[in-house]
């Protein structure tokens, strides 16, 4: 058994979301470098420019590097020979964003779904718990933007649809959502599970590094195939039209029932954020 | 690229072309779900706004609050579309242009085309640039809507492409399948 004090927790997710809200992900940053080499147009130029302009401001001047510091998405695996002792681990969290987004001047975008009265302190974050073997605990910080969280999906696919219609849900997805979700786009997809776990499984597919591929072949072939087809409705940065739509599509699946093929797409705009750390 | 002054004039609007990138610069107000929701909440009661709309350009943005320093936090555009249910009514009342990012519904582009007004993109994600070219940030209204509150900003020098003209040019109804 191994202790963990909750304080270590708190500490560990103000400086997660620190360095996630400041920072590109290298791998995100590599792939708009390349799909500006390989745009032509004007107005892709524009923006993919712009967006890279903005990543070296962002970390040259210590701002948010987009200013929708989304919602606080926090993935703990936790040992389970790990003792946390102190504050309950929700309540570490949640102080540990909450002095975050106080500290460096981060957006509190957190509020009542129906009144739409703000919480004030980006509080509560979203945390998702796996108990897993071992005595250690890793912290995931996705801070997830809603401009493009709005334009996710879920289909209930029947068995017949196969792989062509998880890829026609993909598609279909970053089509309907056009210029919205600020593209050049990075989609998570959940393949499997139930309708619940799917989803989660997509947004856990966000914090893999934009252009690797899954470790199976024909999901592998499957995120290739979904990303050329994307890539061939024109969207293009900001939707201004070009070559690029999206810089990377990822896919986690799960055994799923006889009776049904869930997929879930979370989109992720072009900023993607992400931060890691074991303690 | 074009440089353009804030308020806009009704010349310089009608001289725009979807697709071209311009520089503004001068005074905007933001203005998001919220507010708007709160806009239209008073028009429907016949109360007076705290602000005219009139010749004005609303910036769809929530800016993260201003570092030591600065006059504003990071500050890039938010999705327009969610707006649409919102901006004719203010267009109708005077207001000449829109900043924010992605495409507009049939109704808006009718709107802007009808009242002679101009909608730019923004390039959404490019937060610390946009929030770089704001000078100055006064509080307008709504003050409890927290980022959602109305500021007017000075500008200088932000980047943006003409998204819908006033002739009704789409810079998103091109080129896509």
């Amino acid at each position: 058994m191994r202790t963990i004090a909750s304080e270590e927790i708190e500490n560990a997710v103000y400086r997660l979301a620190h360095e996630a809200c400041l920072h590109l992900i290298p791998s995100c940053r590599a792939a708009l470098e390349q799909a500006k080499r390989g745009e032509r147009e004007e107005g892709a130029l524009f923006a993919l420019s712009a967006v890279l302009q903005n990543a070296d401001i962002a970390a040259r001047e210590q701002m948010a590097i987009c200013q929708d510091t989304g919602y606080a998405v926090v993935l703990a695996e936790i040992g389970q020979d790990v003792h946390i002792e102190g504050k309950p681990l929700s309540d570490a969290v949640d102080e540990g964003v909450r002095r975050a987004y106080r500290d460096f001047s981060f957006r509190k975008s957190i509020c009542d779904p129906i009144t739409r009265v703000n919480t004030a302190d980006n509080t509560p974050a979203a945390l998702h718990t796996e108990i897993v073997a071992g005595d250690q605990l890793s912290l995931t910080f996705l801070p997830k933007g809603f401009g493009s969280e709005n334009m996710s999906r879920i289909y209930m696919l029947t068995p017949a649809e196969g792989v062509d219609g998880i890829v026609g849900a993909i598609v279909e997805t970053v089509r309907l959502a056009g210029s919205k979700p600020c593209p050049p786009v990075y989609v998570g997809v959940g393949i499997g599970g139930t309708f619940d776990t799917c989803a989660l499984l997509a947004k856990k597919a966000l914090t893999r590094e934009v252009g690797s591929r899954h470790a199976r072949k024909e999901i592998a072939e499957l995120e290739e195939r979904a990303l050329a087809e994307i890539n061939a409705l024109g969207i293009g940065p900001q939707g201004f039209g070009g070559r690029t739509s999206a810089i990377g599509v990822s896919c986690e699946i799960a055994p799923t029932h006889i009776a049904g093929l869930p997929v879930a797409i979370n989109i992720q705009c072009h900023c993607v954020r992400c931060a890691k750390c074991t303690l | 690229m074009k440089k353009l002054y804030l308020p806009l004039k009704q010349e310089d609007i009608d001289a725009l072309t979807a697709g071209e990138g311009v520089l503004l610069s001068g005074t905007v107000l933001t203005g998001r779900d919220c507010a708007h929701k709160r806009i239209c909440e008073y028009l429907d009661k016949g109360e007076a706004l705290p602000f005219s709309p009139a010749g004005e350009t609303i910036y769809y943005a929530g800016p993260c609050p201003a570092p030591a320093g600065k006059a504003c936090g990071s500050c890039g555009p938010t999705t327009s579309a969610r707006m649409d249910a919102y901006a004719p009514r203010l267009l109708d009342l005077g207001l000449k242009g829109m900043i924010g990012k992605g495409e507009r519904s049939d109704e808006v582009c009718r709107s802007i085309v009808k009242n002679g007004a101009v909608y730019f993109a923004a390039i959404g994600g490019a937060g610390a640039l946009y929030g770089n070219a704001v000078k100055e940030s006064e509080l307008i209204a709504f003050p409890d809507l927290l980022s959602e509150a109305v500021y007017r900003f000075t500008i200088e020098d932000f980047p943006c492409v003409v998204a819908i003209d006033s002739a009704g040019g789409n810079i998103y109804k091109r080129k896509r399948k």
